[in-house]
C-alpha cells in the first residue's frame, strides 16, 4: 500500500479561450496516490476534476508539471503507451462491434494470443456478471450493462490504474446505488489503483479511501471521507460536501475557550474556537453542521454559558427520518438545524412549529472555525 | 406496421404520378425502343436485342466503354480517398482559414462545368508545356488527365457525404480505442473508418457515377485514343439517332440507377435498435 501509483507534481493545465483569453483548467495542482488505493476526484462541473483525469489518460498534455505512474514519468507518452485505462462517462463502446470483441479490443491492441484473449475475456465477462451477452452488440445492452462492458473492457487489459469518469452519471439511482458497492467489492477484489471523478459527493463518501476535493481548478482539500466530512479545511469543502451553517462574524472578546463573536448584529458566545491566534476585531467565519444543533422547545437549564443560541423556527419539514428546521437568529442569520425523529414527533406539543421559540445548543468538538 | 401518418389523397397521388411520369417518362420511352426492330421512326415493330449485339459487335463503343471504366475507377478510388481524408481533417482540426479552405473545396460543385474544363485544359497545357521542355517527357491528353480532371470535381462530392456522417461521430470513441492500446492508424481502421464506412461508400458510388457520365469536362481532357462513353454517344448521335444509342443509353441508366439505389442503401441512416 506504502508505493504510490500516480504522482501529480505541480500540474498546470490552462487552455487558450475562443475569446483570446486564458482558462486555468487545473492550477498547480499536486498529489500522490497509493498503490491499490480508492481515490476520488470531487467537485462541481467545471472544477478541473475531468481534465486531471484526462492527463493522467494522455489525452491532454500538461501545460507544466509532471505526471509520474509508478514512478515513470509520462511527459508525451501517448495514451496506447500508458499503463492505464479509463472507463469513459458515456462508455464509449465500440457500436459496430460485439460485447466480446469491444472487450478483446484491447488485448487485440496488444497482440496476445487468441486462447488467451479468449480465456481472460470470458473471465472479465463473468467478474462484470455478464456471461451471457458476449454476442449482442452494445446497442442492445441496458444502461447497466453498457456501463458493466465498459468496465470489462478496461479492467480485462489488468492496468496499473484504472481512471473512471463519472462512471454511473448515466444510471438511475437505484442502480447508482447497487453499482457503487459493486464497484468497491470489485477494486478489493482486483486490487487494482482507482481514480474515481465524481461530482457525487455521496458517492465519493460511501466509496474512496480518500477524496480530493477541487474548485475552480485548484486543490482544496486531500483526505479520508470522514476528515473531509468533520474536519473541512475552508468554506467550499464545508458548503460543497454535505450541508452547514455559517456564522460570519467579527471578533469582541475572547475567554479561555471561548470567544463572544458580533454575528448579525448578535454577540454570540462561541466555543469550538481554536486557541491562540485569534485576535479582537478580526473577521471570522464559523461553521456547525445542520444534524450537530439540538434545537429545544424549553430553554435549557441551567443555561449553558457558551454555545446556546436562542432563535424562531420559520420553516419545519419533516421528511421521515429527521426534521428538517430553519430557524431564524438574526435579521440576516437563518441556521438549519436537523433533529432525529422518533416517536415523540408524533406529539404536536413536543414537536415543533412555525414561529415558535427554540433554544440551540451544540457541542464544541462539533464546531469549526474556517477560513475564508 | 401500423402509421400514424395519413395515405396521401386523390390529388396528391395524381401530382405525385405526374412528377414521376415527367421525371422518367422520357427514358421509359427510351428503353422501349432500345427493344424495337424498327430502325428509324417511331412505329413498334417487334420485339429484338439485335441492338444490343451490335452494340457488342462496335469495337469503338467497347474501347469507350473500357476507357469509362477505367478512367470511372481510378477516379473513385482516388477522390474517395482524398474525400474523405479532407472530410476527418475538416472536422477534427481547427487552423487557420479552415472556413476558407472548407468554402474552396466547394468551388467545383458551383463552378460552371465549361469553365472547369477550359480551366483544366490550360493546366494541363501549361504543366506539360514546362514538364515536357525541362524534363524531356512526351506527356500529352489522355486517360490520366481525364482521371485527374474527374478527382478534381469528385472530391467535394465525397468530403460532403463523409462529412455529414462524422457530424455525430463521437470523438470519444476514438480515444477509447487510443486508451485500449490502439495507434492513429489502427484507431483510424479499426474505429473510425468503419464507423463512416457508409458515408465513404456512398460517396465513392456518387464519384463513380459522377465519372461515369461526365461530358464537357471530359471533352477538354481527353486526347487521342482515350474517347469515353460519353464522348461516342455524342459522336454518334452526330450521324444518327440509332437503336443502338438507345440500347447503350439503356444500359447506361441501368448501371448509374444501380449505383445510386446503393449509395441510398449504404449511406441510410442507422436503424434504431431496440434497448
Amino acid at each position: 500500500m506504502s508505493h504510490v501509483a500516480v504522482e501529480v507534481r505541480d500540474a498546470l493545465k490552462v487552455y487558450q479561450s475562443p475569446g483570446g483569453g486564458t482558462v486555468t483548467a487545473v492550477d498547480h495542482v499536486s498529489l500522490a496516490i497509493a498503490d491499490g488505493e480508492f481515490f476520488a476526484l470531487l467537485g462541481p462541473s467545471g472544477c478541473g476534476k475531468s481534465t486531471l483525469l484526462r492527463m493522467l489518460a494522455g489525452f491532454e498534455r500538461p501545460t507544466a508539471g509532471e505526471i509520474l505512474i509508478h514512478g515513470r514519468v509520462m511527459g508525451a507518452t501517448p495514451p496506447y503507451q500508458r499503463p492505464v485505462n479509463m472507463v469513459f462517462q458515456s462508455y464509449a463502446l465500440f457500436p459496430h462491434l460485439t460485447v466480446r470483441q469491444n472487450v478483446a479490443f484491447g488485448l487485440e491492441m496488444a497482440r496476445r494470443p487468441a486462447a488467451e484473449i479468449r480465456a481472460r475475456v470470458d473471465e472479465a465477462l463473468a467478474m462484470v456478471r455478464l456471461p451471457d451477452v458476449a454476442d449482442r452488440k452494445p446497442g442492445q445492452l441496458s444502461g447497466g450493462q453498457q456501463q458493466r462492458v465498459a468496465l470489462a473492457r478496461a479492467l480485462v487489459n489488468r492496468p496499473e490504474v484504472l481512471l473512471l469518469d463519472e462512471p454511473l452519471g448515466a444510471l438511475d439511482l437505484k442502480l447508482r446505488k447497487e453499482m457503487q458497492l459493486e464497484l468497491k467489492a470489485l477494486q478489493k477484489q482486483v486490487g487494482i489503483t482507482f481514480v474515481y471523478v465524481t461530482h457525487d459527493q455521496e458517492e465519493a463518501l460511501s466509496m474512496s479511501d480518500r477524496i480530493a476535493v477541487m474548485d475552480r481548478g485548484r486543490l482544496l482539500q486531500v483526505d479520508a471521507p470522514a476528515v473531509v466530512y468533520e474536519r473541512p479545511t475552508c468554506r467550499f469543502v464545508a458548503d460543497f460536501i454535505g450541508e452547514a451553517n455559517f456564522l460570519e462574524g467579527t471578533v469582541t472578546a475572547l475567554g479561555a475557550d471561548f470567544g463572544t463573536v458580533a454575528v448579525d448584529g448578535a454577540d454570540l458566545a462561541l466555543a469550538g474556537l481554536p486557541q491562540g491566534g485569534l485576535t479582537v476585531g478580526q473577521r471570522v467565519t464559523y461553521s456547525v453542521r445542520p444534524e450537530k444543533i439540538l434545537a429545544r422547545t424549553a430553554p435549557p437549564a441551567p443555561a449553558p454559558a457558551v454555545n446556546c443560541v436562542p432563535a424562531e423556527v420559520e420553516d419545519v419539514a419533516y421528511i421521515g427520518s429527521d426534521t428538517r428546521i430553519v430557524v431564524r437568529v438574526g435579521p440576516r442569520l437563518a441556521l438549519s438545524v436537523w433533529e432525529q425523529n422518533d416517536l415523540s414527533t408524533l406529539d404536536p406539543d413536543a414537536y415543533f412549529s412555525r414561529g415558535e421559540r427554540v433554544w440551540l445548543t451544540w457541542r464544541a468538538a462539533n464546531a469549526l472555525l474556517l477560513g475564508a | 406496421m401500423t402509421d400514424a401518418r395519413h395515405a396521401p389523397g386523390r390529388g396528391l397521388r395524381l401530382y405525385a404520378l405526374l412528377a414521376y411520369a415527367y421525371l422518367y417518362g422520357p427514358i421509359a420511352i427510351l428503353v422501349v425502343y432500345s427493344f424495337n426492330q424498327s430502325k428509324f421512326g417511331v412505329a413498334w415493330t417487334g420485339f429484338t436485342l439485335e441492338w444490343y449485339a451490335a452494340l457488342w459487335d462496335d469495337r469503338f463503343v467497347r474501347e469507350a466503354a473500357r476507357n469509362t471504366l477505367i478512367v470511372a475507377a481510378a477516379s473513385t478510388a482516388l477522390s474517395t480517398v482524398i474525400g474523405t481524408a479532407a472530410a476527418v481533417g475538416l472536422q477534427r482540426y481547427r487552423f487557420p482559414a479552415r472556413r476558407l479552405t472548407e468554402a474552396s473545396l466547394y468551388v467545383p460543385v458551383v463552378i460552371p462545368e465549361v469553365v472547369m474544363g477550359i480551366a483544366m485544359l490550360a493546366f494541363f497545357a501549361q504543366a506539360f508545356a514546362w514538364l515536357n521542355d525541362a524534363l524531356g517527357f512526351g506527356w500529352r491528353l489522355g486517360l490520366a488527365t481525364i482521371t485527374i480532371a474527374h478527382v478534381a470535381f469528385s472530391v467535394p462530392f465525397v468530403t460532403l457525404t463523409v462529412r455529414a456522417r462524422l457530424a455525430g461521430f463521437d470523438r470519444r470513441l476514438e480515444e477509447a480505442a487510443m486508451d485500449l492500446g490502439a495507434d492513429e492508424w489502427r484507431t483510424f481502421t479499426r474505429v473510425t473508418l468503419p464507423l463512416i464506412l457508409p458515408g465513404v461508400v456512398a460517396g465513392a458510388l456518387l464519384a463513380f457515377t459522377l465519372s461515369l457520365d461526365d461530358y464537357i469536362i471530359t471533352l477538354f481532357t481527353a486526347g487521342p485514343g482515350s474517347t469515353t462513353l460519353p464522348l461516342r454517344v455524342y459522336a454518334m448521335l452526330r450521324q444518327a439517332v440509332t437503336p443502338k444509342v438507345n440500347a447503350l443509353s439503356t444500359l447506361w441508366v441501368a448501371v448509374v440507377f444501380a449505383a445510386l439505389l446503393l449509395a441510398q442503401w449504404v449511406g441510410r441512416p442507422p436503424r434504431a435498435v431496440a434497448a
